[in-house]
């Protein structure tokens, strides 16, 4: 699959949480950061309008036909109204032409939705969701900051089944401080045990600036050892191929079929409308993002409509790097021919080391093994520095 | 005033040798030789109090900080006795006040006819200051001993006078009683260098002789040569033949300092001044070395000349690499005033290009180090310090080894290393840690004496290369900085030396290796094996670190390999983030050197290189 021209995905960022998680780096604000004293219907009401403009204003620039995806993150986008969530599609509907097996997706958090509303959401156009499990330990979550009670994940994910939603997906983190082997298994087995047809797992990062790495940094907890995470992931990927979920990224699992497309867009380089604040979009190598805060971003969409904070034009180079280390994060890796000689003698190695499958290197393939998916950064890197001395 | 104006005073190279008294000064670093110089400069008036500052005749900022001094200096002082009311010339020369310059300490001595015994009286006569005092009295000295600082509160006169009298032969009562500080005691003093040391004697008509003891290169006049003579006399436009290599000079200039440099017709029998020839490197124009007239040139050289010889070696490396032209112009520059400094290119797998230099011990070494760091602004790497062995293969062919690399392989008859007499000085309550160290130093007990009832004088041999390995920072530790050091070499003695070379990946690591004795192999190759696995980041395979004495391996550490390198989120706004990071992450790569297959950080061999000579005293400060 190459870069489509006519094609555009779109992200819709939703920057409201009810309250900021620990690790959380995202750009998310909570109504008392904001200090915003209007009720949430307001304020759904009032944003969508902005999110609504700043689509219009894409149809302008873009020259894209077709909308093959479209996925609301956020934040937490089910704090808006689902009529409000529907008026974005039908704005993108009026613009573009979505395609047959268009995807639109939501990111959930358990606690925020009802059979009602799974209902609604369907109603306006939603055919997949995504619920935050993280973990299915109180102990874990609470180190993580989630308010959601574990059992309200099951609940969340069965209402959403029996509403109709056909893909339905969990994201679970792992090497959470005081998260256990034990505990962590505990968590694969819960995740696997509910009508899932996707799951996403990542390795906690301590971002910057979190509360979280303000606690490691003073010691209050301590980070896990890479070695054991390195250990869950290796878990994590075994019981989730037993249990018929495929790698299809580096931290995505799936039943055959049921991969995200949008995510996919981002790996093969496809473009990508961000549409909200701090959103960043891609068209033909050009990037840009747009500014962080909502209420700038407010200002700028009512006075000049163009909420771009910067943008960037990917050199030859730049594509090149992005293209591989975006692709060997994908199981067919990267096409052996792609590259220059040196590139692949730094890459002989890691086949040596067992960490490229020698079965597919032979076929032309640069693909990643399952230990190998854990060192993807250094290889990339190692691929892509120029000689040592 | 006892003071003479300087117009009025008897004038260089007219003077009477029987007006002039040389002597110089004696003391440890910290016991006030500066500002007792200070003190005489501006009571005899040749500084005024508005251009008075301290250590006046401290030259170079790292002289001034560290308080020691590293060039000598000579200036002439008028003086009228308070005895018989006659004018004098007073040449005070400043020596060096470290054991590393031993041998231009030998040559000041030499200039000289007396010396001063300076020693501060809250502390007592230290280990370098008794070893010059020996020099001072085998070169027959007349002694004055003073005890400086009786102004502090502590100060223990009669108890330190007990000491130098014990040790000069004199009675207590005549050890002068100064302070430099408040200047009490400094005029008595004059007066008795007038009284107590003999003049200089010499035969002004025969072929000038002068002695060279030092030798300053100066970037606007060329090399500034001081002198003493001896016989004859040498004046403007002589020309001037250094007798060791027999080359001609032009004189250009002559004078003396006072304390500026003021020229002068000439100098005569028994004065001390400084020649400008034009030569632009100190090398020619030697410490020790002779001077005479080129026409009238004498037929017998004075006595001592030596050629400075390196005892301590160590490969200088600059961080940058691209600063090793840099690094070879700094030390050209340097060379001209550092007539001991040698040095030659040197390259090494790990470190790149260098220079493997040689330096007269671990101060030298230190100096050297710092003014390439503080004057060409440079960041460099130094290996351990390495002695000169002498290394006799199977073939029983001899080797002149500096470095580790240069040790050779296969079957070895014979490996020599240097050994030193060395002399400590401490508190009594010290002598069992003392011992214990010298001890674990390969050291053998040559001999104790008590200077008085709570302070000895500890005598061993040990081997140089136990001392240039942080033994200095040990003994003061170990002593709470009480125990004082000095050290003479006495030769080389056989020794069971074996190379031990760090394997990374069975790659020999060369700046790793090292000389050490046989028991001391093991703890050496578990300490860099152990920093090292601390110190190297994780790769994608296991990576073995050893030590190994030729094909014997004596220690192993293991790497494990890494298992995690990723980060697990790559959406959207993720892409260039993560792109940049890479950006930044292959310009870190670039640091890293390959030593086989394994990538060490340049970090790594600076950590790995200085945590060795890192004192435990710093140690302790970093818990």
């Amino acid at each position: 699959m190459e870069a489509r021209a006519d094609h555009l995905a779109f992200y819709i960022h939703i920057p409201y949480c009810v309250k900021r998680c620990g690790y959380c780096d995202f750009n998310t604000y909570t109504p008392a950061e904001l200090q915003i004293q209007s009720s949430l219907e307001v304020i759904s009401n009032d944003y969508i309008d902005l999110l609504i403009k700043e689509i219009t204003k894409s149809a302008e620039v873009s020259e894209s036909k077709f909308v093959p995806s479209i996925f609301f993150g956020g934040g937490t986008p089910t704090l808006m109204q689902p009529s409000d969530l529907g008026r974005v599609i039908s704005a993108i509907r009026s613009h573009y032409t979505l395609t047959d097996d268009c995807e639109i997706t939501i990111e959930a958090n358990p606690d925020t939705v009802s059979p009602a509303m799974l209902s609604q959401l369907l109603e306006v156009g939603f055919n997949r969701i995504s619920f935050g499990m993280q973990s299915a330990l109180p102990h874990v979550l609470a180190v993580l900051d989630r308010t959601h009670n574990p059992e309200n994940v099951e609940k969340a994910v069965l209402a959403a089944r029996s509403a109709g939603f056909k893909e339905v997906s969990v994201d679970l983190i792992y090497g959470t401080p005081g998260e256990s082997m034990e505990d962590w298994e505990q968590t694969l087995d819960t995740a696997l045990a509910l009508p899932v047809t996707h799951i996403s797992a990542y390795a906690l990062i301590v971002e910057d600036g979190t509360k979280l790495a303000a606690r490691v940094k003073r010691g209050e907890i301590l980070m896990p050892d890479d070695d054991e995470t390195a250990d869950k992931y290796i878990l994590a990927d075994n019981k989730f191929r037993s249990a018929g979920l495929d790698w299809y990224e580096l931290s995505n699992w799936s039943k055959p079929g049921s991969e995200c497309k949008h995510n996919l867009f981002y790996w093969y380089g496809e473009n990508w409308w961000g549409a909200g604040p701090g959103a960043h979009s891609h068209i033909n190598g050009r990037r840009w993002w747009n500014v962080k805060h909502p209420g700038t971003y407010k200002e700028k969409i009512l006075s000049t409509g163009d909420p771009t904070q910067d943008s960037e034009i990917l050199s030859p180079i730049e594509r090149e790097e992005e293209r591989l280390l975006l692709n060997i994060r994908l199981p067919r890796g990267i096409q052996r021919a792609s590259l220059n000689a040196e590139q692949l003698a730094k890459l002989l190695p890691f086949v040596e080391s067992g960490h490229l499958s020698k079965e597919l290197w032979e076929a032309g393939q640069v693909s990643l093994t399952q230990n190998g998916r854990l060192l993807a950064d250094k290889i990339v890197r190692d691929a892509l520095t120029e000689s040592l001395l | 005033m006892p003071a003479i104006e300087l117009s009025k005073a008897p004038q260089p190279s007219f003077t009477d040798p029987a007006q002039i008294r040389n002597f110089c000064i004696i003391a440890h670093i910290d016991h006030g030789k500066s500002t007792l110089a200070d003190r005489m400069l501006q009571i005899t008036e040749v500084v005024d109090s508005r251009n008075m500052r301290a250590q006046y005749l401290d030259r170079m900022d790292i002289e001034r900080e560290r308080g020691i001094t590293i060039k000598s200096q000579a200036v002439r002082l008028p003086w009228r006795s308070a005895y018989d009311n006659q004018e004098y010339i007073l040449n005070m020369i400043d020596t060096p006040g470290h054991v590393d310059f031993t041998y231009e300490v030998s040559r000041s001595l030499a200039a000289c006819e007396g010396a001063v015994l300076l020693v501060d009286c809250a502390q007592g006569i230290e280990a370098q200051t008794l070893a010059n005092l020996y020099l001072a009295m085998e070169n027959n000295l007349t002694i004055i001993p003073v005890l400086n600082k009786i102004d502090l509160p502590a100060a223990q006169p009669e108890k330190f006078a007990e000491e130098l009298a014990k040790l000069i032969g004199c009675q207590p009562e005549d050890c002068l009683r100064v302070s430099g500080k408040t200047g009490m005691g400094v005029e008595v003093l004059l007066n008795e260098i007038v009284k107590q040391i003999p003049h200089p004697v010499g035969d002004p008509a025969a072929p000038a002789r002068a002695l060279i003891f030092d030798s300053v290169y100066d970037s606007y006049r060329g090399v500034v040569t001081y002198v003493r003579v001896v016989d004859g006399h040498l004046s403007t436009r002589d020309q001037i033949q250094m007798m060791s290599t027999g080359v001609r000079h032009e004189m250009l200039e002559v004078g003396v300092i006072s304390p500026e440099p003021v020229p002068s017709k000439g100098l005569g029998v028994g004065e001390v001044g400084y020649l400008i020839t034009g030569v632009k490197d100190v090398r020619q124009s030697r410490v020790g070395d002779t001077v005479t007239n080129y026409h009238r040139p004498a037929t017998q050289q004075l006595s001592g000349y030596k050629d400075p010889r390196p005892m301590v070696y160590s490969g200088l490396f600059p961080l940058e690499g691209s600063d090793y032209p840099l690094l070879r112009e700094a030390l050209d520059k340097l060379q001209l005033n550092d007539a001991a400094l040698v040095y030659e290119p040197e390259s090494s797998a790990a470190l790149g290009f260098g220079f493997r230099c040689g330096f007269l011990g671990l101060l030298h070494m230190e100096i050297v180090r710092e003014r390439l760091e503080r004057e060409a602004g440079l960041s460099l790497i130094s290996t351990a310090p390495s002695v000169v062995y002498s290394v006799t293969d199977g073939d029983g062919k001899e080797l002149v080894v500096t470095n580790p690399s240069e040790f050779p392989e296969g079957k070895i008859m014979e490996v020599k290393e240097p050994i030193v007499r060395a002399t400590i000085l401490a508190p009594s309550e010290f002598i069992g840690t003392i011992m214990e160290l010298c001890q674990q130093r390969r050291g053998t007990l040559l001999g104790m004496d008590y200077l008085s009832e709570d302070r000895v004088e500890i005598r061993y041999t040990l081997p140089l290369a136990e001392i240039v390995f942080d033994f200095f920072d040990q003994l003061k530790s170990r002593t709470r900085g009480y125990a004082s050091l000095d050290y003479e070499p006495i030769g080389e003695e056989a020794g069971d030396l074996v190379k031990v070379d760090i394997l990374l990946q069975s790659e020999k690591v060369d700046a790793f290796s090292a000389i050490v004795h046989r028991d001391k192999a093991y703890a050496y190759g578990m300490s860099m094996t152990v920093k090292l696995r601390e110190l190297i980041p994780r790769q994608q395979f296991e990576v073995p670190i050893q030590a190994a004495i030729g094909g014997k391996i004596i220690a192993r550490e293991t790497i494990r390999a890494i298992r995690k390198d990723v980060l697990a989120k790559c959406y959207g706004g993720d892409i260039s983030r993560k792109r940049k990071l890479l950006e930044k992450q292959k310009e870190g790569k670039k640091r890293m050197k390959m030593v086989g297959r394994v990538e060490v950080p340049q970090e790594a061999f600076i950590a790995a290189l200085s945590t060795g000579e890192e004192s435990s005293d710093e140690k302790d400060k970093k818990k």
